[in-house]
């Protein structure tokens, strides 16, 4: 354990130093970093700082030491967008509300797929198992960013139940929680109905129901309970994808979050906070799938031993 | 768990049934996506220049923001009715279907031929190569796409090359894996053995015989990614980190209609239904495909 624990470990480090190189690089390619790193109207004095910051003067391979040295501080130098606030404080300042918007649509997903999961299981090959196959087939191929606008239009523009867009009060988190959980759904549907068909066909369910056990609590104690564990482990890897997909439901319901800090930095050409945000989101992603590598090994040996 | 399915009522099974029924003959014979396929998107994106009723980057001003012509105000010169510059919203869905088209096609040569090749490499030689080839596929499955978009975006600008390398970039992996799941397979069998006695040489043998073995697969994960790349490829371009405006591309369209989704809900709704069809009717195709051509590929 210790060791599989050290090699994956090590993986996670060589992706991050991946990373590193790749935005490092990127900011010169084009051949002065000073066109990305700075605005248009840049003064005399961002020259020289910017300069001295990233330590522009020197060998290509101190240039990235500095770098990497900045970037374990968490100091990007200045935004362009938004003059005089270091990115540290712009992410920080957003993040709670991306948390507040993961946490709320992976309960929304849990408590949709779970349930329906289990039921297209126990009504395997009828009318709602083969409904819940082609929402599945549907939810493949809508793209996220047109159903959340899709959800505007119906919800905020033609019954005027929830605000269109922005972050007041509990109303205003309901679509974009529902658009990013929504995604998920179709996957832990498919996943807890295959592993319940398997509980379901156990030994132990089929004695439960001999001793006379109400349908109803067969299902969903006994079965959910043992059927719940591939499902759960799942839940654990997407919560990094959900960093990302806030990106694009943040942008759709303008969500002032840090997904959205990126696109508005994006467009005004904000190299500087860019950077941040995604080696900030890099980091969590590997690192929850770091988690996520851990936790899988110590459930079930066998991947321990085999990789 | 056949005494439930038996409980139920006869019309429950009955419609499972006919669905079940229909479902499988979709599968069979995949008429139905290759003909929406054909007549929405492959046949106008080919033809957009007589298909397309008006220019896509001209508008005129005083036609701006009609709606479709089945509802008031709209007239059936522009079916799908216009956006906020009065360009026709039919035109630019025809030109988009070939933007979306160009960017799959090219990305998904481009990344088939890199994670083929290294494919090939890591399967066929093995022990080093393998171990970097395979090492390099980890490390960019660790790297999610959308930050490299974003990061190129914000470096490079929004273009093209940008769009292209970062599809290409996220596809490679899984032909790499594939590919040398594949080789890795075949190396020991004894046709490999004697083609090498017969005086074949390596490049012979990786290219002459075990190359055509993989083709299917290669063909079935393209087939099944064009999908993946269109929902990529739309979803960037809404973000603002792919192809650039004035471009009729899908996922800006979606965007741009974004902000006028209160007056004008067609601006949005159509481009995102285009997706849909093409991502659906693609995946059906890909499906049936893998169950024809690999069904290897069940779990992919």
């Amino acid at each position: 354990m210790q060791r599989y624990i050290v090699v994956r470990l090590f993986h996670a480090l060589l992706a991050l130093f991946a990373m590193s190189i790749i935005v490092f690089s990127l900011a010169r390619i084009s051949g002065n970093p000073m066109d990305v790193l700075l605005p248009e109207d840049a003064t005399e004095q961002d020259f020289i700082q910017t300069a001295e910051l990233w330590g522009l003067d020197k060998p290509l391979h101190i240039q990235y030491l500095v770098y990497l040295g900045n970037v374990l501080k968490g100091d990007f130098g200045v935004s362009i967008k938004w003059p005089g606030r270091s990115t540290r404080d712009l992410i920080f300042a957003r993040l709670p509300a991306t948390l507040q918007l993961s946490a709320l649509s992976l309960v929304v997903a849990a408590l949709l797929a779970l349930p329906l999961g289990v039921m297209v299981a126990v009504k395997k090959d009828t009318g709602i198992d083969y409904a819940g196959k082609v929402v599945a087939l549907l939810g493949q191929a809508a793209p996220s960013f047109w159903v959340g606008i899709i959800l505007i239009w119906i919800f905020a523009v033609t019954l005027g139940w929830l605000p269109a867009s922005g972050r007041e009060g509990v109303a205003s988190l309901v679509m974009p929680a529902f658009a990013l959980g929504w995604f998920q759904v179709a996957a832990v549907m498919r996943l807890t109905r295959s592993s319940m068909l398997e509980v379901l066909d156990s030994e132990y369910v089929k004695l439960a129901r001999i001793k006379g056990i109400p349908n109803w609590k067969v299902v969903w104690k006994h079965c959910l309970r043992n059927a719940a564990i591939a499902p759960l482990t799942y839940f654990g890897f997407i919560l990094g994808g959900f960093l990302t997909g806030s990106v694009v439901i943040e942008t759709v319901f303008a969500w002032p979050g840090v997904g959205l800090l990126a696109i508005d930095a994006l467009r005004a050409r904000d190299f500087q906070v860019v950077q941040s945000v995604v080696l900030f989101f890099g980091v969590i992603y590997i690192a929850s799938n770091l988690l996520v590598d851990i936790l899988y090994a110590y459930l079930d040996p066998r991947i321990r031993y085999t990789s | 768990m056949a005494n439930v399915a038996q409980a139920l009522p006869e019309s429950s099974r009955e419609l499972g049934g006919r669905i079940q029924r229909g479902m499988n003959w979709a599968r069979r014979f995949p008429l139905l996506s290759l003909a929406v396929l054909l007549f929405v998107l492959v046949t106008p994106a080919v033809f957009a220049d007589y298909v397309a009723p008006h220019d896509p980057f001209k508008g005129n001003i005083l036609e701006r923001l009609q709606p479709p012509a089945w509802l008031e105000g709209g007239s059936w010169s522009h079916p799908l009715g216009t956006d906020k510059l009065g360009r026709d919203m039919l035109s630019r869905i025809i030109y988009g279907a070939r933007i979306s088209l160009t960017i799959a096609a090219i990305s998904i040569v481009c990344g088939g031929l890199v994670g083929t090749t290294l494919g090939l490499l890591a399967g066929y030689f093995g022990g080093l190569w393998d171990h970097i080839i395979m090492r390099l596929v980890d490390i960019k499955i660790s790297i999610p796409s959308i930050l490299l978009a974003l990061i190129l975006a914000a470096a490079l600008g929004p273009s093209y090359f940008t769009v292209i390398i970062v599809v290409a970039l996220t596809l490679w992996t899984r032909y790499a894996r594939l590919v040398r799941g594949e080789v890795l397979s075949m190396r020991s069998q004894d046709f490999v053995a004697k083609a090498r006695v017969a005086g074949a040489s390596t490049s012979r043998i990786i290219l002459r015989h075990l190359l055509p073995n993989v083709v299917n697969t290669i063909i079935v994960l393209a087939t099944l990614e064009v999908g993946v790349v269109i929902i990529l490829e739309a979803s960037l371009s809404f973000l603002g980190a792919g192809i650039p405006p004035p471009n009729p591309a899908w996922g800006l369209m979606v965007a741009d209609g974004r902000a006028l989704v209160i007056n004008a809900w067609w601006l949005s709704f159509f481009p995102g239904l285009a997706i849909l069809l093409t991502v659906l009717s693609m995946n059906l195709l890909g499906d049936w495909l893998r169950d024809r051509l690999d069904p290897k590929l069940r779990n992919v």
